[in-house]
């Protein structure tokens, strides 16, 4: 056992920090600090992607035969940590990590054609249509309905908590082709370009003033059939498939740590009247750092295991339930930290790109806006309570 | 980095989880918690047949030269069957102290009887005015024309009663007065003037408090070159907190399956208690808490041998986390169980006392986070 890395690792580790520092600007830099929800504007998030993709590393879990890297899990982690490390842009995730992995998996090859490159390249966004008004926990009882009608469906419905919807210029999305015996049955897995006339969307402010997800409606949506992945009815099945991706991607610690490590420093800056000089201030960041610990080496098991071929199983829900509730923690921490500066409220959007002087330091913009945005780490990709069932469910057989 | 289990750490997690599963059941445990030496000298002759004892010793003093992770492997185990020789006291604390600080002659002279199995020692740092800071002794070492003189109480002893020799901390005192150096003595059981107040030890085993009234010793009972030997207490401390870790996993990983059987079998309502989702939920919790506490184990023995301040940070980062997991699995586990969980009739509660003993030794989750905390600002 060994928790260092050896020399190729850590000549990997050079060429990322190498690669870094050539591509990502100050101003990549300076608005990734400054973004309180969970992704970055695409303007700075595609830039990004084309820097990645001209090195090769566009979609780094990807199989290398669609343009992945080949990398092994502990490159994977040096690649990302180097990357939380330096505070580069999220990418499109829906992409690359959602829609791509089930294209690859169960596209037809006109799909992967079409659509794997403009991922890689940043040339498309995508949009996740999951959830419905009626649809959050109990996905599957899903009701925006897709009507066979000659090469088409025509879709109705409407679904919610579309993140970047009014940016993305593509959308996935489950819709229900037939009502089976199971609330799961009869579900497809659809391609929606989201210029399609028909398709509006509205958006709606999360409590920290950040316009990051909408409310999608489709009135009578015309979409090709050639659009749907895999077979008609199947698509419960690669959305779990993706849902399992979104969740595992596990590795999350290397930015819970910088996350932590913003708050210590203020904690540490007059800007707080030194709060770390509170005792319950800083037993509060030992707290949180030690299950940062745990987490990460909770991730490096899982990763070693992943290297001799072994599979996670239900460890997923774990790392998803943890990465969550110390991310609120360290942003619970951070309002805590920054004292009477947690009343001031900045309704400007992007911050990046204020045009006047705050009322508050620039280090704490973004401080009381992650606290209230966080309250839905908890809540997407499955609810804490229903990450406690898949392990009580998978781990423990009840 | 690779955090899989090599051929031989495979080999020895399998031949220990045996050794527990087999030996090691209610019965021998209920034995030993009446009789007066607490554990089984036949067991311990059993771990220096199978090379346990000898297991973290150096090469060249009989030892196998296996680290920190191998003692996790078999700690894990111990605490999966409540083993309660002293294996803490003579091999993680005792033999690594005098491996460390220790003159040729002196690892000559224990290290081999350590592995095997003749010789069991015990260390008596704690001081009932210090509480858990280590840097807090009063027990004073006087040096004298034959030798040395020591004097003053130490509490918490952990096994003891059972030690040929203990290994006591004391402040130097010589020709010019107080030093300012601890130093380590080797105090054999028989010294006179060393009196011994042993008693049954929450959640299993011994521990004792001693006194020491003028008690004379050997010029050669120093440990080492009299320099201070406050570093390789804490290096010692440190590594003991990794094992102990490592055995409230192995403890939590019993309560947590006990008590998931228990609810799987047991019906109220006309039907089984895990059909509950507050039950559910519960014994995922439980789940989770063993997985983290079983990564800062991990992580604790991995960094033993790094740099004194990322060493101590975690140690105790992971003593202050396991601590607080071992308790919310410990009491959840009781809960569960209703009524019979608070009775000796059941394992449980004897589960249960272990982990709050781990907790308590050495400090608590407060005194640890406390001192993670003053760490990470020296670092």
């Amino acid at each position: 056992m060994d928790l260092s890395f050896n020399v190729e690792e850590r000549a990997f580790q050079d060429e990322v920090r190498g690669f870094i520092a050539k591509n990502l600007t100050e101003e990549m830099k300076r608005a990734t600090a400054l973004t309180p929800s969970v992704f970055s504007d695409p303007d700075i998030g595609m830039a990004w992607q084309r820097a990645l993709h001209r090195q090769g590393w566009g979609a780094p879990g990807w199989p290398v035969e669609y343009g992945g890297p080949n990398w092994t899990p502990a490159q994977r982690w040096i690649f990302e940590t180097e990357c939380a490390r330096a505070g580069v842009p999220n990418v499109n995730v829906m992409g690359v990590k959602m829609v791509g992995p089930v294209i690859i998996g169960f596209g037809s090859p006109e799909q992967k054609n079409l659509y794997l490159p403009r991922i890689l390249s940043g040339e498309d966004y995508w949009c996740q249509g999951y959830s419905e008004p009626g649809s959050g926990s109990d996905l599957s009882s899903l009701k925006t309905r897709a009507v066979r009608d000659g090469d088409d469906y025509i879709i109705n419905g409407t679904k919610i908590w579309t993140t970047h919807a009014h940016h993305a210029n593509r959308m996935f999305a489950l819709v229900r082709t037939s009502d089976g015996p199971r609330q799961q049955d009869g579900i497809s897995f659809i391609l929606i370009d989201m210029k399609t006339p028909g398709i509006t969307t509205r958006p709606i402010l999360t409590i920290g003033g950040d316009h990051e997800v909408n409310q999608v409606f489709f009135d009578d949506v015309r979409v090709p059939v050639a659009n749907r992945v895999g077979e008609e009815g199947k698509g419960w099945t690669y959305g779990k498939y993706l849902l399992e991706f979104e969740r595992g991607a596990g590795i999350a610690s290397a930015k819970l740590r910088e996350g932590l490590k913003a708050i210590a420093d203020l904690a540490c800056s007059d800007l707080t009247g030194r709060a770390i000089d509170s005792p319950d201030i800083a037993t509060r960041i030992s707290e949180v750092e030690v299950d940062i610990d745990a987490l990460e080496m909770t991730e490096l098991r899982v990763l070693s295991a992943l290297q001799t071929g072994q599979n996670p199983g239900a460890v997923s829900s774990i790392l998803k339930l943890r990465n969550s509730e110390i991310r609120q923690a360290v942003t619970r921490l951070g309002a805590d930290v920054i004292g009477h500066d947690a009343l001031a409220v900045e309704p400007m959007r992007p911050l990046y790109k204020l045009n006047h002087e705050p009322a508050t330091p620039e280090e704490m913009l973004t401080v009381m806006p992650e606290y209230l945005n966080g309250r839905a780490y908890t809540i997407f990709g499955g609810t804490s309570e229903i990450q406690r069932d898949i392990i009580a469910k998978m781990m423990l057989g009840i | 980095m690779d955090l899989n289990l090599s051929d031989e750490q495979k080999l020895l997690r399998g031949s220990v989880e045996r050794f527990v599963a087999e030996s090691y059941d209610a019965d021998h445990r209920r034995r030993i918690a009446n009789d007066p030496l607490g554990f089984s000298p036949l067991v311990w002759k059993q771990f220096a047949d199978l090379g346990w004892l000898a297991l973290p010793l150096p090469e060249e003093f009989g030892g196998l030269g296996g680290g920190a992770v191998e003692i996790g492997i078999l700690m894990e185990a111990f605490g999966r069957g409540l083993v309660s020789e002293p294996y803490v006291a003579t091999v993680v604390l005792g033999a690594a102290l005098i491996a460390r600080c220790g003159t040729t002659k002196q690892k000559q002279a224990s290290l081999p009887k350590i592995a095997d199995g003749s010789l069991k020692l015990a260390l008596a740092h704690s001081e009932r005015a210090a509480r858990f800071d280590l840097a807090k002794v009063t027990t004073s070492a006087t040096k004298t024309s034959q030798g040395w003189r020591l004097a003053g109480s130490k509490i918490a002893v952990l096994d003891g009663h059972a030690a040929d020799e203990i290994i006591v901390s004391a402040h130097i005192h010589d020709h010019r007065g107080p030093s300012g150096r601890i130093g380590l003595f080797l105090v054999q059981a028989t010294t006179p003037g060393l009196v011994i107040n042993d008693y049954p030890r929450l959640g299993g085993g011994r521990a004792c408090n001693i006194e020491l009234f003028d008690a004379h010793l050997p010029e050669d009972a120093l440990l080492g070159d009299g320099s201070d030997a406050l570093p390789a207490i804490e290096w010692a401390v440190d590594r003991a907190m990794a094992a102990l870790g490592a055995e409230a996993v192995g403890i939590m990983q019993t309560l947590l399956d006990t008590t998931l059987e228990y609810t799987k079998i047991r019906k109220q309502f006309g039907r089984p208690l895990s059909a509950n989702q507050v039950i559910r939920h519960r014994l995922a919790d439980m789940a989770m808490q063993v997985d983290e506490a079983r990564s800062m184990a991990l992580r604790a023995a991995l960094k033993v041998d790094a740099a004194p301040i990322e060493r101590a940070r975690a140690a105790s980062g992971a003593k202050a986390k396991i601590g607080k997991c071992a308790r919310f699995v410990g009491e959840q586990s009781i809960q569960l169980h209703g009524g019979m969980g608070v009775t000796e009739e059941l394992e449980v509660g004897a589960y249960f006392k272990r982990l709050v003993a781990f907790d308590t030794l050495f400090g608590g989750s407060a005194h640890h986070y406390a001192r993670h905390a003053e760490l990470g600002r020296r670092a």
